[in-house]
């Protein structure tokens, strides 16, 4: 689903060049749920923000579901990221003016779906986030844990190919954090491939494989027994 | 443009942003507004003045003699000159294709006026009949002098206004009341009113009279002509300024008076002091349009920054629209409709209700110098026109450098 080869990645700190990926290679087959772990600094960010086509990498390939993504501009990648792509952001970042439901449609909307069909399936998603009573409220309305299960059903509206979040429960209670986590695997269940950004160990832990960035270079790559947070299937 | 899907979404984005959307609209509408009664205004000052001028008869010519500066023809300066009846009839009969209107004036000086046991000390004139037309003299009661008392050198006597509040304010009317000039007895006949009471201080009798009962032999010291209206004003000017110079040069041919002397007989016409206050009204047109595109640019550099702001404050929003997959052009293409619905919905407003208040309040402004304030629909269009454009621009830079800051950076934005 996901392959990377040797990744390179520098930032022009002023006068100092700021090497953050030294040679990344990586692969996630579909299905796939993956911690991407590392201290601050490590460079995971930058990797996902390379991974999710919103930033660009110096040198190094990268293929997404057998396509090349390279030489992007920014309609190809508003196109590869409406297609391929599902966020979901430490900070949540919906559109406060509008509803849960308006969130959960607005990449529909950038898919040229209708408006009544856009509808439809954004309640679907919002039912599976359990949100579908809170539909008609703003984001403001909403609680931290609620606000990033509408990111989350936004993410998945889209029906994407990979769903990358970036520390999706770094501005969460641990409990909600483990409501979010709940909600991550079980989409995870129906096939989908997951990336989660995170330096909890314990949310780490409940993905079904780890890797661990130090420095800008993979130190670890392992399979864990996954920890499930409800234990009913 | 006509996707009806993006006309959902940005009247989606409008309802739920009443608050900007409402300060944008107001700041351009008002900024239409502004302008629209001020460019109004300046056409009312305009037409204003005109009015002013039609009221005392706007094309009167006035002669008074003078004393000449220059020697001509032998004769030495310092020579006063006299009008005399021949004068008058002459320039009369020479001119009459010109001449709507005309009258001779006399002072009458050194006479006495007493009604009953007061003294009046009010100025009397000898003019003829025409004469009222030319003053734009209006009778209260009675009637002005006719062309029998003038050939028939009646001893009658038209009195104005103030003579009549003052002098004969016990009696019902003034009229067949007799006043001794000078111990002759005139008839009151008349009582006219003037726009000025300082004009209403005057008894007029027949000139033929104050000729030959004051012995004015056939002097006169005024000749008064009026030019028959003209269908415009330039016309008109062109019109005066031709009749004067023909009874100028006339006048200083049989006085002897060097044609470039300026001081020896004065004419004086009416429309081309009209004429220079025309010149008036034109720098204050200029005035006003100064100030009216000094308004536009302000309300230009208005729309810019609000719409600077507008986009600024949605640079998140831009940044979370990205990461859904919005395309750059479908990005900047939301905002700039929604700023060119916004800008022309509210500028055409603006429009509207100051041209309406234009038409409602404009005929019934009574102030001095401001008549019917007006505005050119085709040139407050324009404007409207102006500031949708200048909008749509001012949009268009920050919205096209939201759409291109990447999404990270957006994001980051709070």
């Amino acid at each position: 689903m996901i392959e990377i080869k040797e990744l390179h990645k520098s930032y022009q700190m002023g006068s100092n060049s700021l090497h953050v990926l030294k040679g990344i290679n990586f692969t996630a087959k579909e299905g796939e749920l993956v911690a991407i772990m590392g201290s601050s600094g490590s460079g995971k960010s930058t990797l996902l923000n390379i991974l999710g086509m919103l930033d660009v990498a110096d040198s190094g390939e990268y293929y997404l579901d057998g396509v090349p993504i390279k030489d992007l501009n920014e309609t190809k990648a508003a196109k590869y990221r409406n297609q391929f792509l599902g966020f979901v952001f430490q900070s949540f970042n919906l559109i406060n003016y509008k509803s849960a439901l308006e969130n959960v449609a607005l990449p529909l909307y950038y898919q040229k779906i209708g408006r009544k069909e856009r509808q439809e399936k954004a309640m679907k998603y919002l039912e599976q986030v359990g949100l579908k009573e809170w539909a008609t409220h703003l984001p403001s309305e909403l609680s931290g844990g609620q606000k990033q299960r509408v990111a989350i059903a936004r993410a998945m509206a889209a029906e994407p190919k990979v769903l990358l979040a970036d520390e999706p429960t770094g501005a969460l209670d641990s409990t909600t954090s483990y409501e979010v986590m709940d909600l991550i695997q079980k989409i995870n269940d129906q096939g989908n491939t997951i990336l989660v950004v995170t330096h909890e160990e314990d949310i780490a832990h409940m993905c079904k494989r780890i890797v661990h960035l130090k420095d800008g270079v993979i130190v670890e790559d392992k399979k864990i027994k996954q920890v499930r947070v409800t234990q009913n299937v | 443009m006509f996707d009806i899907e993006r006309w959902q979404e940005i009247f989606d984005t409008i309802r739920k942003n009443k608050l900007r959307t409402f300060l944008t609209g107001l700041s351009v509408a008002s900024g239409i507004f502004i302008l629209v009664i001020l460019l109004g205004f300046g056409n009312g000052m305009q037409n204003g003045i005109a009015r002013e001028f039609e009221q005392d008869a706007a094309t009167s010519v006035w002669v008074w003699p003078g004393t000449t500066t220059k020697e001509y023809k032998g004769l030495n300066p310092g020579r006063r000159i006299e009008l005399r009846n021949e004068n008058y009839e002459n320039s009369a009969t020479m001119l009459a294709d010109f001449i709507e209107y005309k009258s001779p004036r006399i002072f009458v000086r050194d006479v006495t006026v007493n009604y009953g046991k007061e003294a009046l000390v009010y100025g009397i004139q000898g003019v003829s009949y025409q004469f009222q037309f030319i003053e734009n003299a209006k009778m209260r009661e009675g009637r002005f002098l006719n062309y029998q008392d003038e050939i028939g050198t009646a001893k009658v006597a038209i009195i104005g206004n103030k003579i009549k509040k003052d002098v004969f304010g016990d009696l019902d009317t003034p009229i067949g009341e007799f006043i001794d000039i000078s111990g002759i007895p005139f008839k009151i006949i008349g009582v006219f009113w003037e726009q000025e009471e300082r004009e209403e201080e005057r008894i007029y009798i027949p000139i033929t009279t104050a000729q030959r009962v004051f012995n004015g032999a056939d002097r006169l010291n005024n000749l008064s002509y009026t030019l028959p209206p003209m269908e415009n004003f330039d016309e008109a000017v062109a019109q005066a300024v031709n009749f004067k110079n023909e009874l100028e040069s006339y006048l200083k041919q049989v006085h002897i008076v060097a044609p470039d002397d300026t001081s020896g007989i004065f004419v004086w016409s009416a429309m081309e002091e009209a004429k220079r206050y025309y010149g008036l009204t034109g720098n204050i047109k200029i005035f006003f349009w100064f100030v009216g595109i000094c308004t536009i640019v302000a309300g230009v550099v208005g729309v810019s920054n609000i719409m600077f702001i507008v986009v600024r404050e949605r640079t998140r929003e831009i940044g979370i629209r990205k990461a859904l997959g919005a395309k750059p052009w479908s990005i900047v293409g939301m905002i700039l409709q929604e700023s060119i619905f916004v800008t022309t919905i509210a500028g055409f407003s603006g429009f509207i209700f100051s041209m309406g208040l234009l038409e409602l309040v404009g005929p019934n402004v009574e102030v001095d110098y401001v008549v019917n304030p007006s505005v050119d629909f085709n040139i407050a269009i324009s404007m409207v026109f102006v500031l949708i454009i200048a909008g749509a621009l001012a949009g268009f830079f920050p919205a096209w450098r939201a759409a291109k800051v990447q999404v990270i950076e957006a994001l980051k934005d709070e």
